[in-house]
């Protein structure tokens, strides 16, 4: 997939679940789709309250890495996270 | 043992007991130290901020208090296991063959079948080695040999396989022989090795299939993953011609000279017993439930059921992930008083800063409840979605979702500990579907205040615990109401529901045994009346075992909305017999039982209901009083924030939605996450998403019987969620309020 408009990661920003726009949907299908080795998941501290970045090696029974130590006080903050880290991953670029 | 943040889990040996029966619990605390235990009766177990809280009542009893925690394993992996006998050990020359399938070769060393003492290290076993080659290890003991083939066999690949000891010659052949054969494939193989070690065998010598006798923590070790057909043990070091001739699936006449043991997996395939055929009757039992009713070598594709032509079902297939019943030893015990009231309960253990709840449901007492309502607590969908790991063996999870999963202590906890076993959602390590399911083992998202990833935005609450949004609204009506789970209702029948005229379901009873689904129908045609509060209902059809306790079977046959196909040919329950599959496959379809059935699923966010111009009928008056007509129903709530969504039904005649059905109201505005259902695509075509497809919507209804009973669906999953919104003062408790007060009303409906 090309380099995409980097209104449509806005366009996430506003909104991490809903309605998307058929432009961000396909970028969420890459992002989303990936397979299990190196996946990000959130690894929950605190119900409802804190969140860390995990991610899986995709070998069964490997514990879940925790990526960084930095706290998620909301599920969209850690959304907008892991959305940076693959947008970095898949087109090679810094959102922010 | 690996405890990444869990450090106690228990689980009780029944799910459902009446008052003057007894349940036992059983604890691990995984290190020494002591922990309380408490009862409590589950009332409300979402602890999202923005609901009512978590909720539960606690009761007194004889095991509150402090107890001595001790670490209980669990040991995972399917096998087999025939007693030592005389005519093992009176062995001097052998043949020791099978007809196998490996699954993982490669994965490990892999025992097939093994003669062996566990203490002394001793004995032969026919396996495979580090690589996946043939390798037969022979032991008296002192002095250990192994030789290996030195080729791999093929994934998914039959071989006949067989170790020959000549004791005078002191030799071992090992025969490798494939059943099919490629170019620049190189994987058969006979060589002929001296060796000079005697194996020791003794009466006391077990026979094991599927992995080898340890005195380590585990008592079975070298698990091996894959299919045995036909073991055979001869008393006689056969030629190829000999080893072959043994391979007939029923041995007569002159095959059965020098045969000491011709076991036929095919006999009792229903039972957990294994059958010898040979002289000596070396019966034997399973362990941890390999999977039975498998395509064997010799099957011809032209039957497809396994007792039609049970010689071509003579394999099992064994997973080192398997686990049926962990065993652990009774910690406490609880005998339910007389009077006790009925509900869900829980024994809650607490141990340094973790907790684990064993949830079961305590029945009536027979002929002394004046409850005339009774909610099913669908124990079949928890034991189908025990332990499930989707979120982190599932590619497509997050893409069903739209959202980044979250793990929580408990989903961290099973995806690291694989021997608590898995769900019928999963595969095995082997990437076969996993079709039985135990609920003898912790399981850990069967719990009250466990969040899970399939729960849409919000919550995130899916079965067990989204399931308690109803009981709290059965809890703050005041409604006196009744409580059974799923096994109650398979093994009594529709007697189990003779107290009651309501029967309120949960927000996904998706499995049903045939017992359990003629009670309903039975029920319905008395005049019953049922309230279907969920969505995707009525959906598989399941067997339990009818001697193992907790113990359920699902053949993902055919078609429909699955996490795994099952095998050509794998399609019938081995429990029963029973074709598998969805229930609308056999042509009894959710519509049938409560108007509507699957059509969509999207686990983002929820949606609301419009009123369709059938809830204007004067019929369904009674269900709308003090509700607008314009209004939307249920556009708030706990899950994905509205009344209708993750999984919803839709009406169709031609799957059996009764003539007189009203369809009263129909949501809209779904996301494209939400995807027509497979079952309803025939041809692929564009355009199957919330936005765009009309068939994508649930669909509350309402129909009356001929027997003057009636039934409400409300066809949504997330539907529970809505109703304690507004400190339950909304539209969606109001219908529903409207709906059980009428329904307890015992005049006739038409």
């Amino acid at each position: 997939m090309e380099k995409p408009d980097r209104s449509l990661a806005e366009e996430f920003r506003r909104q991490p679940i809903g309605h998307h726009s058929p432009e961000l949907e396909r970028i969420l299908f890459l992002f989303r789709g990936q397979g299990m080795a190196g996946k990000f998941v959130l690894v929950e501290d605190e119900p409802f309250r804190k969140w860390r970045l995990g991610q899986l090696s995709g070998r069964r029974g490997d514990p879940v890495k925790i990526v960084s130590d930095r706290v998620f006080e909301s599920v969209e903050e850690a959304e907008w996270e892991v959305f940076k880290r693959r947008w970095k991953i898949h087109f090679g670029e810094d959102l922010e | 043992m690996q405890m990444e943040g869990k450090k106690i889990a228990g689980y009780s040996d029944k799910i459902s007991v009446a008052p003057g029966e007894s349940i036992d619990f059983k604890v691990s605390t995984f290190k020494p130290g002591r922990y309380s235990a408490r009862l409590v009766r589950l009332i409300h177990g979402d602890m999202n901020p923005e609901g009512p809280g978590y909720k539960e009542e606690a009761v007194a009893c004889d095991f509150e208090g402090e107890h001595a925690g001790r670490t209980q394993l669990v040991h995972a992996g399917s096998h087999a296991i025939v007693p030592g006998s005389r005519r093992f050990a009176g062995l001097t020359d052998f043949t020791l063959q099978a007809i196998v399938w490996p699954t993982l070769p490669g994965d490990g060393e892999q025992a097939l079948v093994a003669l062996w003492n566990a203490g002394s290290e001793s004995g032969v076993w026919l396996g495979l080695d580090a690589d996946g080659a043939l390798s037969v290890t022979l032991s008296n003991g002192r002095q250990c040999s192994t030789v290996s083939t030195g080729k791999p066999l093929l994934s998914r690949h039959w071989y006949s396989v067989a170790a020959v000891y000549d004791r005078r010659a002191s030799t071992v052949t090992l025969h490798q022989l494939p059943h099919k054969h490629y170019a620049r494939i190189d994987d058969s193989s006979t060589i002929t090795e001296t060796v000079d070690v005697a194996p020791h065998i003794t009466e006391h010598t077990p026979c094991v299939f599927g992995g080898l006798p340890t005195a380590g923590e585990s008592p079975i070790g070298r698990l091996y993953n894959g299919r045995i057909d036909r073991p055979r043990l001869l008393s006689a070091a056969a030629d190829l011609s000999g080893i072959r001739w043994r391979e007939a699936p029923k041995l007569t006449g002159d095959m059965r000279t020098d045969v000491v043991a011709a076991w036929d997996f095919s006999e009792g395939i229903s039972t957990d017993r294994i059958h010898d055929q040979g002289p000596g009757q070396h019966h034997g039992r399973t362990v941890n439930t390999p999977v039975r009713a498998v395509r064997g070598a010799n099957w011809t594709g032209e039957e497809m059921n396994w007792q039609h032509a049970p010689e071509q079902y003579g394999a099992m297939h064994f997973h080192e992930d398997s686990l049926y019943d962990a065993g652990w030893d009774t910690s406490f015990s609880l005998t339910v008083p007389d009077g006790m009231r009925s509900g869900l309960y829980a024994a809650h253990v607490t141990y340094e800063d973790d907790e684990d709840f064993m949830p079961f449901v305590i029945r009536a007492e027979p002929g002394a409840t004046r409850n005339r309502m009774v909610y099913l607590v669908p124990t079949a969908d928890y034991m189908a979605y025990a332990n499930e790991h989707m979120p982190t063996d599932a590619p497509l999870a997050q893409l069903l979702t739209d959202q980044v999963s979250i793990l929580g202590r408990n989903d961290r906890f099973v995806h690291e500990n694989r021997h608590f076993g898995a769900s019928c959602y999963d595969t095995y390590k082997d990437g076969e579907g996993v079709c039985y399911t135990s609920r003898l083992r912790p399981v850990l998202n069967m719990r009250p205040k466990y969040r899970m990833w399939l729960g849409g935005a919000g919550s995130k609450l899916w079965q067990f615990n989204a399931d308690t949004h109803i009981i709290d609204w059965i809890e703050e009506s005041g409604f006196g109401c009744d409580y059974l789970s799923d096994e109650d209702v398979h093994e009594f029948g529709e007697q189990a529901l003779e107290p009651y005229s309501v029967i309120i379901t949960s927000t996904h009873s998706e499995y049903w045994s045939k017992q359990m689904r003629d009670a309903v129908d039975a029920f319905k045609k008395r005049g019953g009346r049922l309230i279907s509060m969920g969505g995707n209902v009525w959906y598989w059809r399941v067997a339990y075992h009818s001697t193992l306790p907790g113990l359920m079977e699902v053949r993902r046959a055919e078609g429909g909305t699955r996490a795994w196909a099952a095998n050509p040919g794998e399609y019938y329950h081995s429990f029963t017999g029973e074709y598998g599959g969805l229930w609308r496959r056999q042509g009894l379809a959710p519509q049938e039982i409560c108007g509507t059935g699957f059509v969509a699923q999207g686990f983002d966010i929820s949606s609301y209901y419009v009123r369709q111009p059938d809830s204007f009928d004067e019929r369904a008056a009674f269900i709308f009083e003090g509700i607008g007509e314009s209004e939307k129903l249920g556009d708030f709530g706990l899950i994905g924030g509205g009344a209708a969504g993750l999984e919803v039904d839709h009406v169709d005649p031609l799957l059996g939605t009764p003539p007189n059905t009203l369809v009263l109201a129909s949501s809209e505005g779904h996301t494209n996450r939400y995807q027509l259902v497979a079952e309803e695509i025939l041809i692929n075509f564009p355009g199957t998403g919330g936005e765009d497809c009309p068939l994508v919507k649930g669909d509350i209804v309402f129909f009356e019987t001929a027997e003057g009973g009636a039934v409400f669906s409300t066809s949504s999953i997330a539907f529970g969620g809505s109703l304690s919104h507004n400190n339950y003062d909304n539209n969606i408790s109001r219908m529903m309020d409207n709906v059980v007060r009428r329904f307890l009303n015992p005049e006739p409906f038409a």
